[in-house]
């Protein structure tokens, strides 16, 4: 098996270009003038990013005012889940490595069923436990809570169901490899636990928490499964692009498609920097 | 343990309770006991199977029921089978920069979005789109052909969602398989397809459990891939799901067919695990 065939290499590269074909399409179809995202090539042009709509009677994406609401709400959900998903899954990974209580092995069992359970049902069985109790909520409070209806709200809470166990098992794998020794050395020389925590445990933890939090802000960010069914009036992007995609591409989507693939790329390569630091 | 130690602890575990219990076991709950109610008023439910009857008697239901498992089935098979050769060669073959580039641009695809990889696809094979275009190009062709819509771009679509998390497991498995013992296989006379048989497939059963049970509950669970790739032909479980909740508002009816394809993903993943001998954390871990 040390020598590969002629066939196998021939069968490799195939292989690569069947995966980047796609991305590769939606790159340069971005930039062609035409208003539709298919061949012939009509020529080079940036309408489709900040035209302002003189042209093909739709602006160009970085001028549309649908297109910057729907990346604003898409942070609007990605940024709270990030930061949700490093703090609790800091405090279950804590949990998962060093607490002891009974039901550990139980409790460490459920976290990963977020992960085998379907992002649509996910989604449709916050969406019913969540209306059962606004609905209760009303009947007790005579108020409606807006934050339990479909929305942004009832969005970051359906993402955080299944990102929190990924967050979780990133920053649980860290502290796995934490050398306690380390701990004990600054309690002997007199630090006090949130001293300790400061200066010793949450500075070599820091690597998984931005991995973590990258990793948490990215699956935010493209979940579509889950968001689809908890979508309000204010849809994130997934759920925009979704809708316009149904509806016949304009070479717009490919430009926002871009625009994304550049910005996941920038984070993913923070990511592998990051994490560089792990081995 | 002191009260001041009990009392940290259990703070610490409050976020914890609330994930799993606000997020996913009263939820799940929810969409269980709502499965069994049936609607003989408005606004007035009572206990029964009638939801759960309405899947087996509608006929497209249960077949849109069956097709979305036998797709996947046949999904996870393509996906294993096209990704193991990568695997293999990333895993035994490739050294050193070429090996971790190679890696590296499995899994740059896969950092995209799964719709702007839909829309590649969708260029690529509709009617007016770049195939179709190509083809007339070089006269294979004398009009536009219509690649999207059919059950072939929809397991090509998924498939293409699925190899990364074949290749990975795979790799990881056939990484610790000792050359020693394939050059025995060779020595005592097998063929090549006799030591890939006998030797390398064997061992690489951890990863192809673990991968082919990610890229099945994957599959079941996709709903963008089948309904922009298939159309109107789509006809993906989860689409029905999306309808009864969403257009047609019938939750319970929804929630009915929540658990059906909650109960089929499981009984896979638990029957791959059955089969393999292996545990639910060994094999995520793998992926």
């Amino acid at each position: 098996m040390s020598r590969p065939s002629l066939l196998w290499k021939f069968y490799i590269a195939a292989f690569y270009i069947f995966l980047f074909a796609p991305l590769l399409v939606v790159a340069v179809f971005a930039f062609n003038a035409s208003p539709f995202p298919s061949p012939p090539w009509k020529g080079f042009t940036l309408e489709w990013f900040i035209g302002t709509g003189s042209v093909f009677g739709k602006p160009g994406v970085l001028m549309d005012p649908i297109w910057l609401t729907t990346i604003l709400n898409s942070l609007k959900v990605a940024v709270p889940v990030a930061v949700l998903a490093v703090v609790i899954g800091t405090v279950n990974a804590w949990l998962l490595e060093r607490a002891e209580f009974p039901g550990k092995t139980l409790f460490a069992m459920m976290m990963l069923w977020p992960l085998v359970i379907p992002g649509v049902i996910l989604g449709i069985s916050i969406l019913a436990f969540f209306s059962r109790l606004a609905n209760g909520l009303e009947d007790f409070l005579q108020t409606d809570i807006d934050g339990l209806r479909p929305g942004l709200m009832l969005i970051v809470l359906g993402q955080l169901s299944f990102i929190l166990t990924i967050a979780t098992l990133i920053i649980a794998a860290r502290l796995r490899k934490f050398d306690r020794s380390l701990e004990e050395a600054a309690f002997d020389l007199g630090a006090s636990r949130t001293r300790v925590l400061r200066t010793v445990t949450l500075p070599f933890l820091s690597p998984a928490l931005v991995g973590a939090g990258l990793v948490a802000l990215l699956m935010s960010f493209e979940n579509f499964n889950t968001t689809l069914m908890l979508v309000g009036s204010d849809p994130p992007l997934p759920i925009t692009m979704y809708g316009q995609m149904r509806e016949g591409a304009t070479p717009a989507i490919n430009a926002i498609s871009l625009l994304v693939m550049v910005a996941v790329g920038g984070l993913a390569s923070l990511f592998a920097l990051t994490s560089k630091g792990d081995r | 343990m002191k009260p001041a130690q009990r009392l940290t602890l259990f703070l610490l575990m409050a976020p914890a309770i609330l994930w799993l219990g606000l997020l996913i076991i009263l939820p799940h709950v929810e969409i269980l006991i709502l499965s069994f109610s049936e609607r003989v008023a408005p606004r007035v439910y009572q206990f029964g199977l009638g939801n759960y009857l309405e899947f087996f008697t509608e006929p497209l239901y249960w077949r849109t029921f069956a097709r979305t498992a036998i797709m996947s089935i046949l999904v996870t098979a393509c996906t294993l089978v096209l990704a193991f050769p990568i695997a293999l060669y990333i895993a035994r073959v490739a050294q050193g920069r070429l090996k971790a580039m190679l890696l590296l641009m499995c899994l740059l695809p896969f950092w995209v979005s799964e719709l702007v990889r839909t829309l590649g696809w969708m260029i690529l094979l509709r009617e007016t789109g770049v195939v179709s275009y190509v083809l007339q190009s070089i006269g294979l062709a004398s009009q536009p052909v219509e690649l999207l819509y059919n059950d072939g771009a929809v397991i090509l679509g998924l498939v293409y969602g699925g190899l990364l998390f074949m290749i990975v497991p795979l790799a990881n498995a056939l990484e610790s398989l000792e050359p020693s013992v394939v050059e025995a296989g060779f020595d005592l006379g097998g063929s090549r397809w006799t030591v890939l048989r006998r030797i390398v497939i064997p061992h690489a059963m951890p990863g192809i459990v673990a991968g082919s049970i990610i890229v099945f509950m994957l599959t079941v669970g996709n709903f963008a891939t089948p309904v922009l790739l298939g159309g109107k032909n789509g006809l993906w479980f989860t689409e029905q799901i999306y309808a009864q909740f969403i257009t047609r508002f019938n939750w319970p009816q929804g929630a009915a067919f929540g658990m059906l394809l909650l109960m089929l993903s499981s009984i896979i993943v638990w029957a791959g695990l059955r089969l393999s001998g292996q545990s639910l954390g060994t094999t995520l871990r793998q992926a």
